[in-house]
């Protein structure tokens, strides 16, 4: 741990997976495998083309923006940030810029961390832009996908106000959580959904600022809190070393394979993107009516649902926090509820056996074949005690796997044996062909009981219902 | 056969009484094109395979007309006069070629411009210089030069162009035509080249008022691509074309016209100005009346310099897009900033290049309060100062330029460099306003063309188009095709 005081400014562009069309462009904006498949001329900056506002880009901004606590402007209005890159084929991308009014400005919002404690982190801005399209360096060549350009992004960017890279990641993770409640996003990470730019800086105490550090295209959570402890401490290093002249005001990319940072441009290089007022978008008006139609509809958040699985439903804040971190995860447990499923029954039954198998292997919950009807009719075959705990899980196990029904897999020959008589029999087998253990057990030997459940257990291949089981040797021998 | 030098009304009657067909118009306006193109070089492309259309009570149908080539036209080679885009094949239209096809509208030609829409010459276009069909030394002016050439010369009836400065007002004054741009987002922008979009309108050139009316009836309307377009449907320009005038009010600006104001002035000057005064006293006499207004000399000064900056400003941006990658001839380099570089090295021309320059120059950070944002609150000082003038006035009644067409010899190639008089650039207001804004002729100068500008308020297209229409037919400007003094 370093010795000085950490200060950090996070920057959070987060793509808009869920609207139907780009932010500019009718073109569909939808994730394909298939490079330039949802491409319009606009998308490509030909000659000729103008933007036209998406609507529903603009009301999620002012969704997320409400969310946040963020100021909304009375006009709407976007500017173009002007540089030269492959992948921005107008040679401009359509944002929106401080200190010209953006869709959320200032705000604040709540985090909590692990260990329940909360911090604040205040908003800078939240502006809504157009995406770049995907280039790939190859040897020789460069190939330019423009699936993703004109998608719509939505752009957070905090105060420098956050102090550890802990916090950083409770922030993000938060965040994450509240694009995907309120249905702007995937905010998916593996899909290049969520990008992060992060500003670190060291100082003796609370009261100074150090020399602010940015880097550029953090693509992880974990690269997020790896880039920070490593600025902070390389800040750190050279300052003890008495060379803190050498932290300078400068962009650096963060390079994975190596885990360290590496200077991209200082601060007399940075670029100057010649801000303006886009003219092809007539600045609007946001009615008030219409802000307060979108906040009436912002859905349950994680917090609130939190607040509901601890105190209404009496889940520990553990098992809330496996939940809720998953809005489809949730959405799941939310099913399952619906369904009938004891609130407690569900979360065990999500968390240490789906989570586990999705985990294991690499799947997220929308992936998964078992549905929570499924969970349900496995669920209740346990409880009318045709399978064991132990033969529920093996079922759930092959449903995942075989993508089949449950009801394949819960049949008369792996049924569990509940019926007294029939088990009664097999019972009294073993006892008559195990005079000699059975004498023991009479004698006081009480360890030997296990002997006699193991031979049903055997005898019937596992499927004997252990509780009938025990209670029928119980009273059997006697 | 000679049918192309006549007005739409007269055309579609031929064409419905069974005169003449679509196919022999055509065939007789693609001749013109191959003789007009081999003596003033006026388009990029000639269409010889344009194909007759059904005819239609739409006055368009059948008949053809030229397109400049800065508008987007799927299949059709459009370059926008520049190596940048030589070898341009959209698969789009613009919304306003769309119009008019579905109109019934033939297009035969692709005409020259001025690099992009920059430049008021007619001389920077990548296929060379065009020429003005009245006089071959002298320019056509621009940037819709070749627009402004093919009409005067009679190849059709009209032609589209674009004016973010006066690149339709002026060569139709230079050429002897009607040259109309009706207000902002009355015609959608979408498909058109952008140059500066909070300057740019489309518009056409014609030989009379009414065509002029004709023609944007059928390229107008609001379209969901381009969020500044607005709905006029209630708008219909040729239907209000009464010639019934009497009792409107106009205005013009004292600093502009009154040749006192001017030191030495040239005598093409006094002839300039005595000529529109002759004009005005026309207009007075018919029961119009026309009031000399002031306006404050330093802000008139500044028309020029705002419109450079802003409209530089927005083409650095809007231009950002031709770098050869996606379309466009690619440019050399062992990587994209050098691919490029070459691309915009070897494609633009000199002026083209100073102009980034200037725009890239003022919106620079530390630039962008002192040029850029000043000249926004020039621009609105300027469009305030008119607006307040439509308050008493229906329309602003002036002169265009010092003169008639200037000559390709001896002249600078960018008209930015030839002073800041404010009879050379006021046209640049309507711009800024968006205001509609039509050029008509209104005599001869030694034996060539001048004209007069009626500007008005925005979306008064209607009123300010009848004033047009009325002052036409008190002159006898009507109708002319351009003839060069053997």
């Amino acid at each position: 741990m370093s010795k000085y005081y950490a200060t950090i400014g996070l920057e959070m562009h987060c793509e808009g997976s869920e609207t139907n069309s780009k932010v500019f462009s009718p073109a569909k904006n939808e994730y394909s495998d298939i490079p330039n498949e949802n491409v319009v001329a606009i998308d490509m900056g030909f000659p000729g083309i103008l933007p036209v506002v998406n609507k529903e880009a603009v009301r999620m901004s002012i969704m997320m923006a409400s969310v946040l606590h963020a100021r909304i402007p009375e006009y709407m209005y976007f500017e173009r940030k002007n540089y030269y890159y492959p992948d921005l084929p107008k040679g401009y991308q359509i944002t929106q810029n401080p200190p010209e009014e953006c869709v959320g400005n200032g705000g604040y919002i709540d985090i909590e961390r692990d260990d329940e404690s909360t911090f604040r982190v205040e908003i800078d801005n939240l502006h809504l832009e157009e995406d770049a399209a995907r280039s790939t360096h190859l040897y020789d060549t460069t190939m330019i996908n423009y699936n993703r350009a004109g998608a719509p992004l939505f752009e957070l960017v905090t105060k420098p106000c956050i102090h550890s890279a802990d916090d950083a990641v409770s922030f993000l993770e938060y965040i994450r959580t509240i694009y995907q409640y309120c249905g702007i996003s995937e905010a998916d990470a593996k899909k290049g959904q969520i990008r992060c730019d992060v500003n670190v800086s060291i100082s003796e105490d609370e009261n100074s600022l150090g020399t602010k550090v940015e880097m550029k295209n953090v693509n992880s959570f974990a690269a997020v809190r790896d880039a920070i402890n490593y600025e902070i401490q390389r800040q750190s290093d050279l300052k003890d070393a008495g060379r803190y002249d050498e932290v300078v005001q400068e962009t650096r990319r963060w390079d994975e394979e190596s885990g360290t940072t590496i200077t991209m441009r200082s601060k007399e290089d940075a670029l100057d993107y010649k801000y303006f007022v886009d003219p092809n978008i007539p600045k609007y008006k946001i009615e008030p009516e219409w802000v307060k139609e979108i906040q009436s509809s912002i859905p349950e958040l994680p917090s609130e649902r939190k607040e509901k699985y601890i105190n209404k439903l009496g889940l520990t804040p553990f098992e809330t926090k496996k939940l809720i971190r998953d809005k489809s995860l949730s959405d799941y447990f939310e099913e399952c509820l619906q369904l009938g499923i004891n609130p407690k029954e569900a979360s065990n039954w999500i968390s240490e056996n789906i989570v586990a198998y999705m985990n294991k292997n690499e799947l997220e919950i929308s992936d998964i074949y078992l549905n929570p009807k499924m969970l349900k009719f496995i669920l209740d075959k346990l409880s009318e005690g045709t399978i064991s705990s132990k033969q529920a899980k093996e079922v759930l196990v092959k449903v995942l796997d075989e993508k089949k029904e449950p009801s394949n897999f819960i049949n008369k020959e792996n049924a569990q044996i509940s019926d007294p008589d029939e088990l009664g029999k097999i019972i009294d087998e073993i006892i008559s062909s195990n005079p000699a253990q059975v004498e023991q057990y009479r004698s006081g030997k009480d360890r030997i009981f296990d002997f006699f459940v193991g031979q049903v257990m055997k005898n019937t291949r596992g499927k004997a219902n252990p509780i009938t089981t025990k209670e029928l040797l119980k009273e059997k021998l006697k | 056969m000679k049918y192309m030098n006549k007005s739409i009304e007269e055309l579609h009657e031929s064409l419905k009484k069974g005169e003449v067909t679509s196919k022999e118009l055509i065939d007789e306006s693609l001749e013109l094109s191959h003789e007009v193109q081999e003596k003033y070089n006026a388009f990029v492309t000639i269409l010889d395979n344009a194909k007759e259309t059904e005819i239609t009570d739409n006055l368009l149908s059948g008949i053809p007309f030229g397109v400049k080539d800065n508008y987007s036209t799927k299949g059709v080679l459009s370059t926008g006069s520049s190596n940048t885009l030589k070898n341009y094949v959209p698969f789009f239209d613009a919304t306003a070629y769309e119009n008019l096809k579905n109109a019934g509208a033939i297009m035969v030609n692709k005409t020259v411009m001025d690099e992009l829409g920059m430049g008021g010459t007619g001389t920077t276009g990548h296929t060379g210089v065009v020429r003005n069909p009245w006089d071959k030394t002298r320019m056509c002016a621009g940037s819709s030069s070749g627009s402004a050439c093919a009409v005067a010369a009679g190849v059709y009836p009209y032609a589209t162009g674009s004016d973010t400065g006066d690149s339709i007002r002026k060569p139709a004054a230079y050429c002897g035509i009607v040259g109309y741009k009706p207000t902002y987002g009355m015609i959608s922008r979408y498909g058109l080249f952008a140059f500066a979009s909070s300057l740019d309108h489309l518009g056409v050139l014609t030989r009379n008022v009414k065509d002029a009316a004709i023609v944007v009836d059928n390229m107008k309307g609001i379209d969901k691509r381009d969020m500044t377009s607005w709905d006029s449907s209630d708008i219909n320009l040729t239907k209000s074309l009464t010639g019934n005038i009497k009792g409107k009010k106009l205005c013009y600006i004292k600093e502009i016209c009154d040749i006192n104001n001017y030191k030495n002035p040239s005598d093409e000057l006094k002839k300039q100005l005595k000529n529109f005064m002759d004009k005005i006293e026309l207009i007075r006499n018919n029961g119009i009346q026309v009031d000399e207004v002031s306006i404050d000399q330093t802000l008139l000064n500044a028309i020029a310099s705002t419109y450079v900056i802003i409209s530089c400003a927005e083409a650095t941006s809007n231009m950002s897009n031709l770098t050869g990658l996606a379309f466009g001839p690619r440019g050399e380099g062992d990587n994209y900033i050098d691919a490029i570089k070459d691309h915009r090295t070897k494609g633009f021309s000199p002026l083209i290049k100073r102009r980034f320059v200037i725009g890239s120059y003022v919106l620079q950070k530390e630039n962008q309060e002192r040029y850029f944002k000043n000249a926004q609150r020039v621009r609105r000082l300027l469009v305030d100062e008119w607006k307040k003038l439509y308050k008493d006035y229906d329309a602003v009644i002036l002169p265009v330029g010092t003169g008639p067409a200037k000559k390709l010899e001896g002249s600078s190639l960018d008209s930015l460099t030839e002073g800041t008089e404010a009879l050379e650039e006021h046209l640049q207001v309507g711009n800024f306003g968006g205001f509609p804004s039509i050029t008509i002729p209104d005599g001869f100068i030694d034996g060539l063309p001048v004209a007069l500008n009626i500007t008005g308020n925005c979306k008064d297209d209607e009123n300010i188009l009848n004033i047009a229409y009325g002052i036409e037919s008190l002159m006898d400007y009507k109708n002319q095709i351009a003839k060069e003094e053997e």
